[in-house]
């Protein structure tokens, strides 16, 4: 096996009238995601797309834009998604950064694309599906190797410019092949998918899917402003599955949702991206006692996921739940500041090696060679391991267990943020001189502190444009002077401390 | 309600909570803010929000959110 499409061809010719995705609304069985994905493939190649190009899926979360993922990938070309939600910064530069020829729009998208100037490049997604599938396909398709990327997902980087992380298809099969019988994925797992398709964190549910023949309904964001509609959406659906970001697994059970009923079909609880508290995790294991709790960890370098531990156990308020052990074929090493291997119990830098490595930053040579590295316990051939930024160490039990991060990058509401990314948004706002935002781990909330002339209001009105809601502050603080280090940089501490 | 519009407007001061009926329909406040308004108005009027108060009806505009406090108040 070489591509994720024999993933989608199999299941298609297995299950071809089971639905594969929906979302309420509209819904494609898997004969039809075969068919529109195969004619949208061929509608990329007559309008002359090459092999390994990028295009952008610029749509809303719904059926039609898998359907699009999967043509870009039948035209040999990786795709990129982007969502109105996203900072609209990050997408102006994303844009100027890929200079794609082709970006696909919906109705969500096309006032917005039209107003950045993107014009001649629009593809409408009705447009995209508007051939039939041609021959052109098979053509492309001998030309394909399994280190071919598949997408590119942008995530936060520090000095404001995004980092877009490319994976292959050989990472996505190893993935899949490991990721589905963890989470028990089969042809009778219904999945209600809460994250959206912009991150790679989606792709536990495609895969499921088009290799599984698992069913997927696609949550609304709005759906998560009212705790009770999110359980009816469980219900209603007959949800087994749910891979959720931990918080808006609190957002039910913290606002009382299970006084008023429970989720009466859930087996599989994932949960991850950031910590889940002990005790909201024991509110869903009291509603769901049958079901399995499992903690998912990885960053998106490594394609997706690549640690997980079942709940098997009590815990302590506050004590951490374990992320336990790599998937299959995923291995890792926790490394001190010297290269040296960490003791056992001690502390170090999570370093991932194996197929799940994914093949670096998009046209960042000098951000990718920071991270994607050499692995120091190897100096006889190349071998390239990720080193995660994120601090590990064992417990008592061999299970790894996530300690903190090396840098400023910090987890709110489930989304990775680099607090530098917020820091060069404000400074790009009229009157801000400089800016400093800390993280309030406490109370989950971000404070920006700032120098300059801008007014508190102005500044936060600036940065909604900009940001999306999780990226901006809680708090706008204006100083007169922020404190410096001797070496001229802002002094975080001092400001922690304040 | 003035004391409500103003524990609105720090959460998020570029809504028009004043005109607006639409606040959750139209996206101009998201779940992270639900969850924001409810810890406020919990605290400021000493009530305590069901989950089956915590629907787009309730907290479509300032007035309906009002209400709602006034009800619970009672409760």
């Amino acid at each position: 096996m070489k591509n994720i499409l024999e993933f989608l061809e199999a299941t298609a010719s297995e299950y071809p009238h089971k639905t594969a995705f929906s979302d309420g609304e509209s819904s494609l069985s898997f004969s039809e995601l075969l068919s529109l994905s195969r004619r949208g493939g061929t509608q990329l190649l007559r309008r002359g797309a090459r092999r390994g190009e990028c295009v952008v899926v610029f749509m809303k979360k719904c059926p039609a834009t898998v359907a699009a993922f999967f043509s870009v990938i039948y035209a040999g070309c990786c795709y990129v998604p982007l969502e109105m939600g996203l900072p609209m910064h990050r997408i102006r530069r994303i844009i100027a950064k890929l200079e794609p020829r082709t970006v696909i729009c919906d109705e969500s998208s096309a006032e917005k694309c039209a107003e950045l100037g993107y014009g001649d490049r629009i593809l409408p997604a009705e447009e995209l599906f508007s051939c039939e599938a041609g021959p052109e396909l098979s053509a492309v398709r001998r030309k394909c190797v399994d280190i071919d990327p598949v997408y590119i997902v942008f995530t936060s980087g520090s000095t404001g410019e995004p980092k877009g992380v490319t994976a292959c298809h050989r990472s996505l099969i190893d993935y899949a092949s490991a990721l589905c019988p963890v989470i028990g994925a089969s042809p009778d797992s219904v999945f209600a998918m809460q994250v959206p398709l912009y991150v790679d964190a989606c792709m536990k549910e495609i895969l499921s899917a088009v290799k599984c023949g698992s069913t997927v309904f696609l949550m609304q964001q709005s759906l998560f402003t009212s705790p009770l509609n999110v359980l009816s959406f469980l219900n209603e659906h007959k949800i087994n599955t749910v891979c959720w970001v931990a918080s808006a697994l609190t957002l039910v059970s913290g606002l009382g949702a299970f006084e008023e009923g429970r989720p009466e079909y859930l087996r599989t609880v994932c949960f991850g991206s950031e910590v889940f508290p002990v005790k909201q995790l024991r509110a869903w294991q009291a509603v769901c006692p049958g079901a399995r709790f499992i903690n998912l960890y990885g960053p998106t370098e490594c394609t997706g996921m690549s640690f997980y531990y079942e709940v098997d156990r009590a815990f302590e308020d506050g004590e951490p739940i374990p992320v336990g052990q790599p998937f299959d074929n995923t291995d890792f090493m926790l490394l001190r500041e010297d290269n040296s291997p960490a003791e056992e119990g001690e502390t170090g830098e999570i370093c991932i090696r194996g197929t799940a490595v994914t093949l670096g930053y998009y046209d960042d040579p000098q951000r990718t060679a920071a991270v994607f590295v050499q692995n120091p316990l190897n100096p006889h051939y190349p071998e390239l391991i990720y080193r995660t930024g994120d601090l590990g160490r064992l417990n008592e039990r061999g299970e790894l267990v996530f300690v903190s991060r090396k840098d400023s990058q910090i987890k709110n509401m489930g989304h990775r943020i680099e607090l530098g990314e917020i820091e060069a948004c404000a400074c790009m706002a009229e009157g801000v001189e400089s800016a400093c935002c800390l993280f309030d781990r406490e109370k989950g909330r971000l404070r920006l502190y700032y120098m300059g002339s801008a007014d508190e209001k102005e500044l936060r009105g600036y940065m909604r444009s900009e940001l999306p809601r999780h990226m901006i502050p809680a708090k706008f603080l204006r100083m007169d002077r922020l404190p410096l280090l001797p070496n001229g940089k802002i002094d975080r501490k001092a400001l922690m401390e304040n | 309600m003035n004391e409500l519009l103003e524990i609105l407007e720090d959460i998020a001061p570029d809504v028009d909570f004043e005109s607006c009926d639409t606040l959750i329909d139209d996206g101009y406040l998201e779940s992270l803010d639900i969850v924001s308004i409810i810890a406020e108005l919990s605290d400021a009027y000493d009530i305590t929000i069901p989950a089956r108060e915590i629907i787009p009806e309730n907290f479509n505009s300032a007035e309906a959110m009002y209400s709602m406090v006034l009800r619970l108040m009672d409760e």
